[in-house]
């Protein structure tokens, strides 16, 4: 039953993923084969036809070894990680599964831990993001956090403050970074006003109130740009002022990869955001 | 070699003591239940290690201790298992330094580690045991283990060393996760399945056998093969699983065929204890020859 509804090209592009999958379809860490199968069926229409998004530079994402994926975060509900993982699992020759850094109060809903846990999606622990990388896989971090996505459409695209704690582990892991730029996630859930009160009822860090009341992404052109990987001189013990600096030419390059995201949907940027 | 091991009656006891006897070693068993086939080359002595009567084994001068007289099922009273737990270990300890023992080993669970929402997936030595929070019937468990590996520095005359195990399934069908899986319905909490990490017991043996042989000093991790899910892991041993609401889980432990468990259990059920044995592979060159699969399937044939 589950079988039939697998899309076909999910099934090949699954069969292509590095991962090493034991007969049960799970690999050391809990991912599952047949989860990822589902999760990417219902994330391809949405990938394809609702958010129709184009990737750009999707060669910068390496085939096999480790990496990480650092970018914008925006949008109320995280519609740009769903199509990172979309991007990188559907485009190219090599697909590839990402592992992103949840927030841990996504650990406490019953279904959806054990769901986030299927598909690899950890709590954002500075331990998980070393595992990984040194599984050699590929890791998802917004170095933005719920600042990110918790931003009102006023200040869309404007980079809320990075942490440096990514920096540290890349540099500990001798990991690419590999920088990216979503655009369209903002306009997808434009919020005009956070709902404390929801919040707090709901357990989240905020409730995205757009200006249809409704917290649902509308059906936007998106657009995922990739840059160069960038690699950075270091073990990770560096003092504070080298690994911000280090912080601020990633945030730059994400920046600049924000703005010719935005000219080539034929946006006026101006000089910055 | 003379090696003396304790609480030698269990599964794995038994068989590393088969494994010594057969690579020429001499073997000494403590015990309180008796071993009536034991193999020639296993010296028995029946008795409480706590008990004075115990000592006669350690006056036959072992290189050697494997102290695995602990009690981890929590149908013992709590007080009991204090007492075996860490004054059994204590005087394992200093009848150790009386008697000229060149090596301990501490057989611990990797459950010290505790089921905690935020902990990392794969827990490492160095990180805290937290179980004495998450899980208080373990506390004695923590401290016999921390209590253990304080003999490091404390008996600096024998190396000590301190191994924490995953779970262990196999023909004894005797264990934790066992009595999880002994009644045939396996409980578990609806919207959660948490990863469970276990070995074989051929494979458990062999790894605290290759302590022994690397003459380790430290605290270790001893896991085989990956973890995998409760609900593969029911599956993979023929067993079928109960869907509990978490608020009923107390109500319903030990009822309606499921097994009795400790409603602290219920962490467990949820979140999982992982553990990363990268530390001991490395200083053992130790590989498990069953996998998580054929130890499902060999533990469903039984």
């Amino acid at each position: 039953m589950r079988a039939r509804l697998i899309s076909g090209a999910v099934e090949a592009r699954l069969a292509q993923l590095p991962l090493p999958f034991n007969r049960y379809g799970l690999d050391p860490f809990g991912v599952s084969r047949d989860h990822l199968a589902l999760f990417y069926t219902l994330l391809e229409p949405f990938y394809r036809r609702y958010f129709r998004v184009k990737t750009y530079g999707r060669q910068h994402v390496p085939s096999v070894g480790r990496g990480m994926l650092i970018g914008n975060h925006s949008g109320g509900i995280p519609v740009d990680a769903a199509m990172l993982l979309s991007s990188i699992f559907f485009e190219g020759d090599h697909p590839r599964h990402a592992h992103g850094m949840v927030e841990k109060f996504a650990q406490t809903i019953p279904f959806i831990s054990t769901y986030f846990s299927r598909l690899g999606q950890l709590a954002g622990l500075p331990e998980h993001a070393l595992q990984m990388l040194r599984a050699d896989r590929l890791l998802m971090v917004f170095p933005e956090g719920a600042r990110g996505t918790g931003k009102l459409y006023k200040d869309r695209y404007k980079l809320m403050a990075f942490g440096t704690g990514f920096m540290r582990i890349a540099l500990q892991t001798h990991t690419p970074i590999i920088p990216f730029a979503f655009i369209g996630g903002e306009e997808a859930l434009p919020t005009i006003y956070h709902a404390k009160l929801l919040s707090k009822l709901a357990g989240t860090p905020y409730w995205p109130v757009p200006p249809y009341l409704i917290p649902w992404p509308l059906p936007v052109e998106c657009s995922l740009h990739f840059g160069e990987p960038m690699r950075f001189e270091g073990n990770g013990s560096e003092r504070d002022e080298v690994i911000e600096g280090y912080v601020e030419a990633v945030q730059a390059r994400i920046n600049a990869l924000i703005i010719e995201g935005r000219q080539l949907r034929g946006e006026d940027v101006g000089g910055g955001a | 070699m003379r090696i003396l091991i304790t609480g030698i009656a269990n599964a794995l006891g038994r068989r590393m003591a088969e494994r010594l006897v057969l690579e020429g070693e001499e073997v000494l068993g403590l015990d309180r239940r008796p071993w009536p086939d034991a193999p020639p080359g296993v010296t028995m002595f029946n008795v409480d290690v706590r008990k004075r009567p115990a000592e006669e084994a350690f006056r036959l001068q072992p290189d050697a201790v494997i102290h695995m007289a602990t009690v981890t099922h929590l149908a013992a009273r709590k007080e009991e298992r204090y007492r075996i737990n860490l004054h059994g270990t204590q005087a394992v300890l200093e009848r150790c330094k009386a008697y000229g023992v060149k090596q301990v080993i501490f057989i611990s669970r990797h459950t010290v580690y505790g089921a905690a929402i935020d902990a990392p997936l794969y827990r490492t030595e160095p990180e805290p045991p937290l179980a004495g929070s998450t899980f208080p019937n373990l506390a004695d468990l923590v401290s016999a283990d921390l209590f253990a590996g304080s003999a490091i520095w404390r008996c600096p005359a024998f190396k000590t060393c301190v191994l924490r195990l995953v779970y262990t399934l196999g023909p004894s069908m005797r264990g934790t996760l066992s009595q999880l899986l002994s009644t045939g319905r396996v409980p578990t909490i609806i919207g959660f399945d948490p990863l469970f990490h276990f070995m074989h017991e051929h494979d458990a043996a062999d790894a605290i056998l290759a302590a022994l042989r690397a003459e380790l000093r430290g605290v270790y991790n001893i896991a085989g093969p990956p973890p995998v899910p409760l609900s593969i892991l029911a599956k993979g041993t023929g067993r079928k699983i109960a869907y509990i609401p978490e608020i009923m889980f107390p109500k319903v432990t030990g009822k309606l065929g499921l097994p009795a468990l400790s409603p602290y259990a219920i962490k467990h059920l949820k979140y999982p204890v992982v553990i990363d044995n990268a530390l001991f592979r490395e200083a053992t060159g130790f590989k498990h020859a069953y996998d998580e699969v054929t130890v499902m399937d060999a533990y469903r044939a039984l």
